[in-house]
């Protein structure tokens, strides 16, 4: 495939054909059990959370739902989750630690879901917890961004062992319209945001921010899905099966290390 | 005075301790004493050494000002006892980033700092301490590659001391112009604060105005204490974005401390003239018996 621009995966994220989390999770793993609510306020629809055998062995699954229609969108929240899917994940990600399951989670979103009740139900605390919880865990977690990867939102669940981005995906500190009206009070020059913020996985790849790039078939993951699937589905495994092999107290110190070292440049601070 | 004009000496001053008057006089050529600022909140005028011999905080209205890195030091740790950790570090245009490099030389011309955090060694009343502070006039305290990193850094350190750690949070969030690296430094600073959590370190948070993004949603809301000053605005998404998302206006004193404590999310408003003392109590009630 010809070599597309950021703005375009963008666009390539966004398809409402684009095999979402609920496809990953039917494809890849079996007997997948539903665990829902936060035991605090609610359910959160846009965040999907539950059990199930991965190639025999049991594992805590996450993941952003969003829809495929304007119907399911709403439903869903356009993957937008309010404090109570993170807290839905903290719930799940400690109940994993408890029976030794690895944790596998699904990002797709374009960020927390800035709304007046999330802001009064603690979305900043709410994702400040989730973070630190699972830095912490003592049990493998492989995080993979499938689609729109955005801001603080979706980096609750990306604080894991390894980082996997589909080849088209994107992982980005806000939306480039966000960023756009941001930085130049202008949404309509998202696609030279979307340049200059260097958010697609090769770019990312070579920042270290994450670990491996899970090619599409040609023309992006939606003109095959199973196909794209398998492609995650064979990467996620590797990296599953290999940090099971760790220690788990060599599995959080690796994980630290991991994100303490992240700077832009490999090595640009000069300690007093 | 025209007002730009005692913007420009006001910033230019932050650069010398303020006690040197009489060196900031001949650098400057204008007295603290001459200058003047109005408080936004009741529009009453106060003379810069007014308002700083009252911690910046408006005499009539009680509104706080806000204040410098330097002088929330000043204001919080014992005299002459801190000192600065990593003060040389600078950041750099880690993704080629358009005008980055021009923002950052402004921001230090203007701020007088080298970075948006801030931090060191200190005593608050006779107790060792680890304090930083963010400072809102770089950059918006935005959380780029640096800053993160003295934060983690700052963490780390009061972990090996077994000092408690004070971190005075002001910042816009995210630093735009580092883009995803910027969204890193919330996994490195939460994480770093877990970390802190583990070995039992206490991590006093203040939130000052503002509080917003990824500042608050890693390490500022992890405090085993979280103290506001008041009125500041406090958030993960800002007002402007909520109310374009929802449609509608939101109502008075949304997102401000006071709504915050009554949502449960503080354990206490603290202002600036009480903030030493607190702070210092919190420390002495929370030493660990050995
Ligand atoms: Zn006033």
């Amino acid at each position: 495939m010809a070599q597309l621009s950021a703005y375009e995966k963008l666009g390539l994220a966004r398809r409402n054909d684009r095999p979402r989390t609920m496809d990953y999770i039917d494809q890849m793993f079996s007997d997948f059990i539903e665990l829902k609510g936060d035991r605090c306020y609610g359910d959160d629809p846009a965040v999907v959370g539950g059990i199930a055998f991965y190639k025999g062995i049991p594992v805590t699954v996450l993941g952003n739902r969003r829809g495929k229609n304007v119907e399911e969108n709403l439903r869903f929240n356009f993957g937008m989750p309010n404090p109570e899917g993170y807290r839905k994940s903290q719930r799940l990600a400690r109940q994993a630690e408890k029976f030794g399951r690895p944790v596998i989670c699904f990002i797709d979103t374009p960020g927390a879901y800035p709304g007046k009740g999330a802001e009064e139900r603690g979305q900043g605390q709410a994702i400040a917890e989730n973070i630190a919880l699972f830095s912490d865990l003592s049990v493998p977690v492989v995080s993979i961004v499938i689609g729109e990867g955005g801001s603080g939102g979706a980096l609750a669940f990306g604080a894991a062992d390894s980082v996997l981005m589909m080849e088209n995906a994107v992982y980005e500190i806000l939306s480039p319209e966000g960023f756009a009206s941001i930085l130049w009070r202008n949404s309509s020059l998202a696609s030279r945001a979307c340049r200059l913020m260097k958010p697609t996985a090769q770019d990312l790849k070579e920042l270290g921010i994450i670990d491996e790039i899970v090619s599409e078939p040609p023309g992006g993951a939606h003109t095959d899905p199973r196909a794209a699937i398998k492609n995650a589905d064979r990467a996620v495994y590797g990296h599953v099966t290999r940090l099971l092999k760790e220690d788990p107290d060599a599995l959080v110190e690796n994980r630290y290390r991991k994100y303490r070292r992240i700077d832009g440049r490999r090595r640009q601070m000069q300690h007093t | 005075m025209d007002t730009f004009e005692i913007k420009r000496h006001k910033v230019e001053l932050m650069k010398y301790l303020r006690k040197n008057l009489e060196f900031v006089k001949k650098e400057v050529g204008v007295l603290p004493e001459n200058m003047i600022e109005k408080c936004p909140s009741c529009r009453t005028v106060f003379s810069y050494k007014e308002l700083s011999e009252n911690l910046r905080v408006c005499p009539s209205c009680g509104h706080h000002f806000k204040m410098t890195a330097y002088e929330r030091i000043d204001m919080m740790c014992d005299e002459g006892s801190f000192h600065e950790l990593a003060a040389g570090a600078v950041s750099h245009d880690v993704l080629d980033f358009p005008e980055y490099r021009r923002v950052l030389k402004e921001a230090k011309q203007q701020s007088g700092l080298n970075e948006a955090y801030v931090f060191g060694t200190c005593r608050i009343n006779a107790r060792h301490a680890v304090i930083g502070v963010l400072d809102s006039s770089f950059i918006m305290g935005s959380m780029g590659s640096v800053v993160g990193e003295k934060i983690a850094l700052s963490i780390e350190i009061a972990q090996r001391k077994k000092y408690p750690l004070v971190i005075f949070s002001a910042s816009g969030g995210a630093r735009m112009q580092e883009g995803t690296v910027s969204l890193m430094q919330m996994a490195k600073t939460a994480s770093a604060i877990k970390r802190f959590d583990r070995a039992g370190g206490l991590f006093i948070s203040i939130l000052t105005d503002p509080t917003t993004g990824g500042v608050l949603a890693s390490y500022a809301s992890l405090g085993d204490i979280i103290i506001a000053e008041p009125g500041a605005l406090i958030g993960f998404a800002g007002p402007r974005v909520i109310e374009q998302t929802i449609g509608e206006k939101l109502p008075e004193g949304f997102q401000r401390s006071e709504y915050l404590l009554e949502h449960g999310f503080l354990d206490m408003i603290v202002d600036r003239i009480h903030m030493k003392e607190t702070v210092a109590k919190l420390m002495s009630l929370n030493e660990r018996r050995s």
